[in-house]
């Protein structure tokens, strides 16, 4: 079985490796990521408002404050001040109100966050209450530091996704697959093989833009790089996994793009790639969670940020390793290997 | 001689169509088995199902006298009718790849031997030519050192040559006492290569048994063959019966004197002659009314 899988494992890597143009892409796209992340965030951070209000109960729109009719400013409730107050810290939002006592509101900045700052200016001009200043303790996290993961995550997600699913239906429509299939060779051992093809690849070349990210940018990192790595590695497998399922029945390239896209499309909007669903409809967040890559980019964030350990980590940890094994299993079960 | 494979009753039904109609026969140990049948016929239906790679809709296939199961893979080597290889992979490397899927088998040097492949051992499987690429998938079927080996249309698509060369490379194989299921719609191929055919149409097999009795069973007769500028005369006032095939007029005769008499008595030129034998091809046409080949 070992023999059989680690055959078909150097044949995956010998045929990417010889591939010029997949391979040159995936070496390009990591640099132009660095120098686009590079380009984006070494000229400081972007404004954005977003204040988490502690309401007492109360509806935002019943706190008689003027501060709160601001316009262009995000107002959402929260109902917890020890579980906001870290998110200041990190900029995940930029000002937490607490104004359960409307006649005397207290407020949270992050320090050298920008966005605070420009918050609390427009604090300073409203006449109709005194506003008591409160500062957030840890270190300040800018957008960028939240955001690395994300684009990480991202691209990971992408090349899970369809450099694996896409090929395995390449190989299906043109009959290579039949042909193994004449073989002793079994789906597991088939499939196991391109997981971990695809998972050297992919680690290679985060590990690749996450170095030179953190050489031209200096992003935070407060936790264990070991940690962080089991994190991408678990997150990479389960996400392989999924691209693997999708295609394991598919016969047509077309419908496997289409499906691929249903998968990795929802991610990219709803699983905290380029901004907090701090303050969006908890259902939302609920379906979020059953995404790999939401999964992968808490525990990232949770390490990075937080400094998070493994006892911190372990639900999204396992929860990775769970949806692994579904996937896989799944797609073993029901892994077709040729078009009727 | 002992069956290695038997086949009954075989059907296999798609949406719409019976491809195969419920068959049955048995392919003994170290012979050449031939499923001859124009395309459409079933033969690679059927093939695919004696492999284990096709699910039939109702029948059984016994290998050894036992259902189909996990030896069978390793046991035996297939090369399908049209097959893909990964890419980016040279000669040997597929090979390689191959045979690590066995727990037992042939030698890649000595395959490569085999199969005339050291000249493109190293090279791009892709950029094989098609004569080349059929010996590279030979020596893939070969690669287990298989008891029986299935071959789908091995020579389709190949030029005279290349197919002369694959059909030496078949008589190698067969001078090791493996067993050989083959499908074809090449007469010439069925008639030199297998021990025994079974003629399929329409998911049917309509004859079974070796080529040369089976056109000793059908036929009693040869085909003279003349071009039609030689004959100014009329089946009539020759007194024979004519068939007009392209450029040609064929006479079906089983007295090649008297015939050849008649012929000379009428002043017809003879420089140009043929006389050739039944072959399966007059066999299909006359089992079924049509050419082999439509």
């Amino acid at each position: 079985m070992t023999r059989r899988f680690l055959a078909v494992l150097k044949a995956r890597n010998l045929e990417f490796l010889r591939d010029r143009a997949a391979l040159g892409w995936n070496i390009v796209l990591p640099v132009l990521i660095v120098i686009g992340m590079w380009f984006i965030f070494s000229g400081g951070d972007k404004p954005l408002f977003k204040v988490a209000v502690l309401d007492g109960g109360k509806s935002i729109a019943q706190v008689d404050l003027a501060f709160l009719k601001t316009r262009y400013v995000d107002f959402y409730p929260v109902a917890d001040l020890r579980q906001t107050e870290p998110k200041v810290a990190h900029n995940q939002i930029d000002m937490l109100l607490d104004a359960t006592d409307p006649k005397a509101p207290r407020y949270w900045v992050n320090e050298t966050s920008p966005k605070g700052y420009i918050l609390e200016k427009i604090l300073d001009g409203a006449t109709d209450v005194h506003y008591t200043r409160a500062t957030v303790s840890g270190r300040a996290i800018n957008y960028v530091d939240w955001l690395i993961p994300g684009v990480l995550g991202m691209n990971m997600m992408f090349s899970c996704l369809f450099g694996v699913g896409y090929v395995i239906v390449r190989y299906r429509k043109n009959g290579f697959l039949k042909r193994l299939n004449a073989t002793p060779l079994k789906a597991f051992e088939f499939i196991t093989a391109q997981v971990v093809s695809r998972l050297l690849l992919i680690m290679s070349i985060t590990l690749i833009v996450f170095i030179g990210t953190k050489l031209l940018i200096h992003f935070y990192m407060a936790g264990s790089y070991w940690l962080l790595l089991l994190d991408a590695v678990l997150g990479a497998v389960c996400m392989i996994s999924l691209g693997l399922l999708v295609a394991a029945r598919v016969g047509s390239e077309e419908f496997a793009g289409g499906l691929l896209n249903l998968a990795s499309w929802p991610m990219m909007f709803l699983s905290g790639v380029w901004f907090s669903l701090e303050g969006s409809p908890q259902w939302i967040q609920d379906i979020a969670r059953v995404f790999p890559l939401t999964q992968m980019l808490d525990g990232a964030r949770k390490i990075m940020l937080d400094g998070a350990g493994i006892s911190d980590v372990w639900p999204q940890l396992l929860s990775m390793t769970c949806m692994s094994a579904l996937f896989l299993g799944l797609g073993s079960f029901g892994f077709k290997w040729k078009n009727e | 001689m002992a069956a290695i494979l038997e086949v009954r009753d075989l059907v296999k039904r798609y949406p719409g169509v019976t491809a195969v109609d419920g068959i049955g026969f048995s392919v003994e140990r170290g012979e050449c088995f031939g499923l001859l049948g124009p395309n459409g016929a079933g033969k690679t239906t059927t093939v695919e199902m004696m492999e284990g790679i096709t699910e039939p809709s109702a029948g059984q296939v016994l290998y050894r006298d036992k259902p189909v199961d996990a030896r069978f893979r390793q046991e035996v080597g297939i090369q399908f009718q049209s097959t893909a290889l990964q890419d980016f992979l040279t000669v040997r490397e597929t090979l390689q790849l191959f045979r690590s899927f066995y727990a037992k088998g042939m030698e890649v040097d000595e395959l490569v031997q085999m199969c005339s492949l050291q000249e493109y051992v190293d090279r791009d499987a892709r950029k094989l030519s098609g004569g080349q690429r059929q010996r590279l998938l030979l020596a893939l079927a070969l690669v287990n050192d298989p008891e029986i080996l299935f071959l789908d249309e091995p020579t389709t698509g190949l030029d005279p040559q290349a197919r002369r060369n694959f059909w030496e490379l078949i008589r190698i194989i067969k001078s090791r006492h493996k067993t050989v299921v083959l499908t074809t719609h090449y007469m010439e191929e069925a008639f030199l290569l297998c021990d025994r055919i079974a003629i399929m149409d329409h998911g049917h097999i309509i004859a079974e048994g070796p080529p040369n009795k089976l056109l000793a069973k059908h036929f009693h007769d040869v085909i003279l063959q003349l071009p039609k500028e030689d004959v100014h005369l009329s089946g009539v006032e020759l007194g024979l019966e004519l068939h007009e095939v392209g450029d040609y007029l064929e006479i079906q005769t089983a007295d090649v004197d008297g015939t050849l008499q008649r012929l000379m008595e009428k002043k017809v030129p003879l420089g140009k002659l043929q006389i050739r034998a039944r072959t399966l091809e007059d066999l299909f046409l006359e089992l079924t009314g049509k050419e082999l080949r439509a």
